[in-house]
């Protein structure tokens, strides 16, 4: 076993710093030494995308990162997307009026990946949001509510 | 799915890295992108004693071309950053065709071209489009460096001709000449897998639309990216209508040796060869004239 | 009644937690002290185990309890029966119940040979490969039809041969509807193993609280209440010393109700004897192994007509995989034998099915719980015997469905409620013709296929019908109770896996104390709030809890209407429930809240009279006496890539028919999730497995879940024809989308391909383009 290392991330704006053991994953460092539960764990082998989180503004899975190559970083999670306590933003107000999301277990891995999506794509397509949900599974919706809440938000979002 | 406990160490040059590795030997592995070592790591299928992550090593992240006009692409490149790279778009457009291919975009934006080349898996996009581009792959140790030719790294699945000390360093891709066209094509069972079988077409033409040059490689077509330097060959000097096509089609067909997979059969597989490379040829030489 | 609520497109209540990443799930569960499990598993589909050493994993740092089944005393037994066999005549069935730790024997890949405590999962991995134990590989049983020849390998050496079950029934006169029959139809089916795949694999976290003399476990099961009674019963203690929870679970689909897991019987084990939390967290590779499967069945059924396309009559014989172990009884097949017979009015009919133990991973009802495989059969032999007979595949359907006035129409043939099938209500053609309508069906024979043809284009089109049996007993209960605040709870013993119940429940309640819906707090699955119940499962949960939470509610608004009628001295017909207050009609400014009702029910001086009861508050049970069929149609529309056999779907229509509607959004979100998952039955998933039984295709990146660009936009209708059973006149929906899925597609390729022609026929599900290829070029 090799000796704890120490980590500094800045995750949702605030600086966090714990001494883990090199092999800690970053979604477990996240939801257990941190207690962010928001991002989810669904295959631990980088396809389900349900971990996804934004480092450094870009969508990656966090299962696929030790946490100690986070130090240093910027790390936003779901629990940094509502603009305060108690309210929500722009998209997962859209998720919640398309009814994007069901178990809701797969749902912050893919706010994470769409903020992004929305960020570079104001005016996206279907196809074209078909193709940014693509690396994220879902087994309970059919994708359908979940495409038309990011077509939802991209509207309301240009619209202000 | 956790990982075995390893040594973890994040060197900041790339001497540094390769004093490391040279200490280790294959009891290290370099940490790229880590986006199919870390889950190989989760398995518990890799069990490295020491990882060297090459992430804090500057200099390795370059995209850039040379005075010769060759795109050199350092290895720690993100595969995200090149899709999107103007440069690389300009030069080598296919780069970018076959890395939308690779996975998604989170697994891009955190994934290396060099980590994926260096993991040598057969049925990766990249290595096929490395061997039709004529890559040649610059190799660094402590006992210095050295230039090899894309078939020639790759020696099997999972395996390249990277020494125990040997880092891949930097991908060096020739210029395109002019009236030259590429496609990258691919059937997979869904967007982001790896394909069934998938095949890159580079075709140079002359002014009179006749073809000087053709490099065919396959990808999930063997136990390493195969070329299929009879088709390519037959090409040359034909006008790349459907009947040259079609022959050429035929042997790739033959010059491909599937192994098979859970997904597709050998026999669907070397049948998908013959129609993708057709549907390559033919979007390549649209796009060269 | 007018309804303000029921009918509603209401946005879910539980979605603001869900989205800011605030909803519990059990691996967010944290405690004090907690330790983790892992699990060593067989590596071997069937082998004797010679000795189990587990002295170096003891004795790694980190790891508190190493446990093999010896450890387990008097605690090692099989676990329950969940489901046993069915009242009929002649039924064979032999129990083999899962161990919680294998004893002398594995009997598939994955099954848990020790548990490692320690202080951390990943400690408690690493302990897994310190464990050495000496197997003696036998001979693995796994093709159905090889399992039962003379000679096969046995999974249970105790049994004469691999056969688990064997049911016949029989409706009619089969053998005299064959010899008046003008044509016979006979073919042989094969549908193989798929699995759910939740995106949340389960977990459980045990602790025991040894001040108050109680154990609380957090579960990802469908159904807390049974799972509390059980490890109530294991564990020698009281039910109320033990609380279950099945917080928010990431989807369940059927295999999160098997019970009991070993894992589940282990780990509240575990946390009693060590005095500390323990968790474990299923991980994405044992899931493959260690969650139930299903799907794996081979039909060979013969279909006999009138020179007019009319059915007189089906036999059909079929394997259906049951793996290593048979703890959930007959569920699966008996759902495939009822629903066989689908929307046609089928006089004669007979059947037999062989359940089979193979040296696989256990079988459990998942999602379409076998019917998918009955549709499969019926509709497969029409699309035949229309080719045969020269008829249009939609009319031949027409010809055979159950007309309107023939309900309740009797299927006669027992289902998974050991009842008789009876279809309450229904009208199938009217499901049809919205079917047809929406897809263009005759514009796409006469114009759109010979078009797409002309410019060599391979356009199919699919059209097929379902039922299913839904919202079947026991019983579901429901506690309504007006807070002082003016909101009302509801607590009900189903659990929920992403269904809606904290919106459509809150809906039911909200309809009849003329609340808002934001203001009921729904609890579902803490046995410390509600403890009768069942689970959630065959699509019951909005039926028969939806119909107990009506009756619960429709009695506090009774004590409701009676207490303010006595407040105002007034008559009670004069009062109006509506926005959380009661007024009196007509005098607006005359009117008392809801929560200053609760607090006048309830008071501290003062008595409450005899015979009544303080606060506003009922609880009431619904037990249907029949499950009620929903019923429905797809239709396709699909191109296909002669070359690489890839299919394209260009239009999906779906008609469906479940009764009231209690919530359009949530109805859509499960039929469009349902079909999402039949596409994947059809033509993504399979459990590839090699000869000696291991799973070839254990991960995500090999099991192919479909994704956002493999599932189309669909197209939704409904029809309503309200269930005579309960008081809302619901049916299920929660299967329904799946369920017929398989054969469309195969409907729809055969006529893309237009494969008839060339003699080929889809006989199998799931497909791939592989698969097209050889089936289109001979392969079989």
């Amino acid at each position: 076993m090799s000796a704890r290392v120490a980590v500094t991330v800045s995750v949702n704006g605030t600086t966090h710093r714990r001494e883990v053991e090199p092999r800690l994953l970053l979604s477990d460092f996240l939801r257990h030494e941190l207690g962010l539960t928001g991002t989810h764990v669904g295959c631990e082998h980088g396809v389900c995308g349900a971990c996804t989180i934004r480092l450094d503004g870009a969508p990656v899975r966090s299962c696929l990162m030790f946490a100690v190559q986070a130090d240093g970083h910027a790390i936003a999670t779901v629990e940094g997307l509502a603009p305060a306590p108690g309210r929500l933003s722009v998209l997962q107000e859209a998720f919640r009026d398309a009814h994007a999301l069901q178990c809701g277990y797969c749902t912050p891995g893919i706010l994470m990946t769409v903020s992004a999506f929305l960020e570079e794509t104001p005016d996206p397509t279907e196809e074209e949001v078909r193709h940014a949900l693509s690396g994220n599974l879902c087994r309970c919706t059919g994708y359908q509510h979940i495409v038309d809440a990011v077509l939802l938000a991209a509207r309301r979002l240009r619209e202000g | 799915m956790k990982p075995a406990p390893f040594e973890w160490h994040a060197p900041d040059s790339v001497e540094a890295a390769l004093a490391l590795k040279a200490a280790h030997g294959d009891d290290a592995r370099f940490l790229a992108g880590g986006q199919s070592l870390v889950p190989a790591m989760n398995f518990r299928i890799a069990q490295p004693a020491v990882l060297v992550d090459l992430n804090r090593a500057p200099g390795l992240g370059t995209i850039a071309q040379d005075a010769e006009g060759a795109l050199r692409i350092g290895a720690m490149a993100r595969n995200a950053r090149i899709e999107r790279d103007a440069t690389a778009r300009g030069s080598h457009p296919i780069l970018a065709e076959a890395l939308h291919e690779v996975a998604h975009p989170q697994i891009r934006n955190r994934g290396t071209l060099g980590g994926n080349l260096a993991h040598a898996d057969p049925a990766s996009e990249m290595p096929a489009v490395m061997l039709a581009l004529g890559a040649r792959f610059l190799l660094r140790s402590l006992r210095g460096a050295r230039e090899v030719p894309a078939e020639e790294f790759f020696l099997g699945p999972l395996a390249t001709a990277l020494g125990p000390d040997e880092m891949l360093a930097e991908i060096r891709l020739p210029p395109l000449p002019p009236r030259t066209g590429t496609a990258f094509l691919e059937v997979a069972r869904r967007r982001g897998d790896y394909a069934m079988m998938g095949v890159a077409a580079v075709v140079t033409l002359d002014a009179d639309g006749r073809c000087t040059h053709a490099r065919i490689a396959c990808c999930s077509a063997g136990p390493t990216p195969m070329a299929a330097p009879l088709a390519a060959a037959a090409l040359e000097g034909s006008r790349l209508e459907e009947a040259d096509i079609a022959g050429a089609a035929a042997l790739v067909r033959q010059e491909v040796d599937p192994m098979g997979s859970v997904h597709a059969s050998p026999a669907y597989q070397r049948h998908l060869a013959g129609v993708v490379a057709a549907r390559a040829l033919r979007l390549a030489k649209a796009r060269a004239a | 009644m007018e309804t303000r609520h029921i009918g509603r497109a209401v946005t879910r209540n539980e979605d603001a937690r869900l989205l800011a990443g605030r909803a519990l799930f059990v691996d967010d569960v944290e405690l004090p002290g907690m330790l983790h499990a892992a699990f060593l598993r067989s590596p071997h589909a069937h082998a004797e185990i010679r000795s189990v050493d587990v002295a170096a994993a003891r004795a790694r740092p980190g790891v508190v309890a190493v446990v093999t089944a010896e450890d387990l005393g008097a605690y090692w037994k099989p676990g329950p029966l969940l489901v046993p066999p069915p009242p009929i005549p002649g039924v064979v069935f032999r129990q083999r119940c899962q161990v919680p730790l294998a004893r002398g024997v594995v009997r598939h890949v994955g099954e848990p040979v020790a548990m490692v405590v320690a202080e951390s999962r990943y400690i408690a991995e690493d302990a897994l490969a310190d464990i050495v134990v000496d197997y003696a590989p036998l001979p693995a049983v796994g093709d159905l039809e090889a399992a039962l020849a003379p000679g096969a390998p046995r999974v249970h050496a105790d049994l004469p041969d691999n056969i688990a079950a064997e049911v016949r029934q029989a409706k009619g006169d089969y053998a005299a509807a064959r010899a008046r029959a003008a044509h016979l139809v006979r073919r042989r089916f094969r549908y193989d193993r798929g699995a759910s795949i939740p995106m949340e694999t389960r977990g459980i976290v045990a602790a025991w609280d040894a001040k108050a003399d109680r154990l609380t476990v957090w579960d990802t099961t469908q159904a807390p209440v049974v799972i509390r009674n059980g490890l109530a019963a294991m564990l020698g203690l009281a039910e109320s010393q033990v609380r279950v929870v099945a917080p928010f679970i990431g989807g369940g689909f059927g295999p999160k109700i098997m019970m009991f897991y070993p894992e589940e019987m282990l780990v509240p084990w575990a946390a009693l004897r060590l005095g500390r939390p323990v968790k474990w967290i299923e991980d994405r590779l044992e899931h493959f192994f260690a969650t139930t499967h299903e799907r794996g069945q081979i039909h060979e059924a013969e279909l006999a007509l009138d020179a007019e396309g009319r059915i007189l009559g089906v036999r059909d014989e079929f394997l259906m995989d049951t793996g290593a172990y048979d703890p959930y009884g007959l569920t699966v097949p008996l759902n495939s034998q009822c629903t066989l017979l689908n929307c046609y009015d089928i006089p004669a009919y007979e059947s037999r099915f062989r359940a089979v133990f193979t040296n696989r991973t256990l079988v459990s009802p998942y999602r379409g719980a076998g019917r998918q495989h009955g549709i499969f059969v019926i509709e497969r032999l029409l699309d035949a015997a229309a080719r045969e007979l020269g008829l249009d595949r939609v009319e031949i359907r027409r010809r055979n469905l159950i007309p309107p006035d023939r309900f309740p129409y009797r299927n006669e043939i027992i289902y998974q409620d050991f009842a008789p099938l009876t279809y309450d209500s229904g009208d199938y053609a009217a499901l049809l013709d919205k079917a047809l309508a929406a897809i263009r069906y005759e514009r796409f024979l006469s114009e759109e296929q010979p078009r797409a043809r002309a410019e060599g284009r391979h356009l199919g089109l699919g059209i097929v019908c379902y039922v299913e049996g839904t919202g079947i007993g026991p019983y579901e209960g429901a506690k309504v109770r007006v807070q002082p605040s003016g909101k009302v709870t509801l607590a009900t013993g189903i659990g929920t896996q992403g269904q809606g119940h904290f919106t459509v429940l809150a809906q039911v309640v909200a309809e009849q104390l003329g609340v808002d819906v934001r203001d009921v707090e729904v609890t579902t699955g803490d046995t410390d709030q509600f403890d009768w119940g069942v689970g959630t499962f065959a699509s019951r949960g909005a039926v028969v809890a939806g119909a107990a939470t009506h009756e619960a509610a429709a009695a506090v608004r009774a004590k409701v209407l009676k207490a303010a009628a006595e407040h105002f001295e007034c008559a009670e017909a004069d009062l109006v429930l509506a926005d959380g207050k009661v007024s009196i009609a007509g005098v607006p400014e005359r009117a008392i809240t809801l929560g200053e009702l609760a607090r006048l029910a309830n008071p501290l001086r003062g008595a409450v009279k005899p015979g009544t009861e303080p606060g506003l508050e009922a609880t009431r049970y619904f037990g249907p006496e029949m499950g009620a069929t929903a019923a429905g149609v797809h239709a396709m529309v699909i191109e296909v890539d002669a070359e690489t056999l890839r299919p394209t779907i260009h239009r999906y229509v779906v008609v469906h028919d479940c009764g009231t509607v209690l919530n359009p959004l949530i109805l859509a979100g499960q039929i469009q999730g349902g079909v999402a998952q039949g596409i994947g039955n059809a033509f993504f998933e399979r459990l590839v497995w090699s000869e000696d039984g291991q799973l070839l295709n254990a991960s995500l990146a090999d099991y192919l879940l479909p994704t956002s660009l493999d599932v189309p936009r669909m197209e939704l209708h409904h029809t309503v024809t309200p269930s005579p059973l309960n008081p809302l006149g619901t049916k299920g929906a929660g299967e329904a989308g799946a369920i017929p899925v398989g054969a469309l597609f195969a409907q729809a390729i055969e006529d893309a391909l237009d494969l008839p022609s060339r003699g080929i026929e889809i006989a199998e599900i799931p497909l791939s383009p592989s698969r097209l290829w050889e089936i289109v070029h001979g392969g079989g």
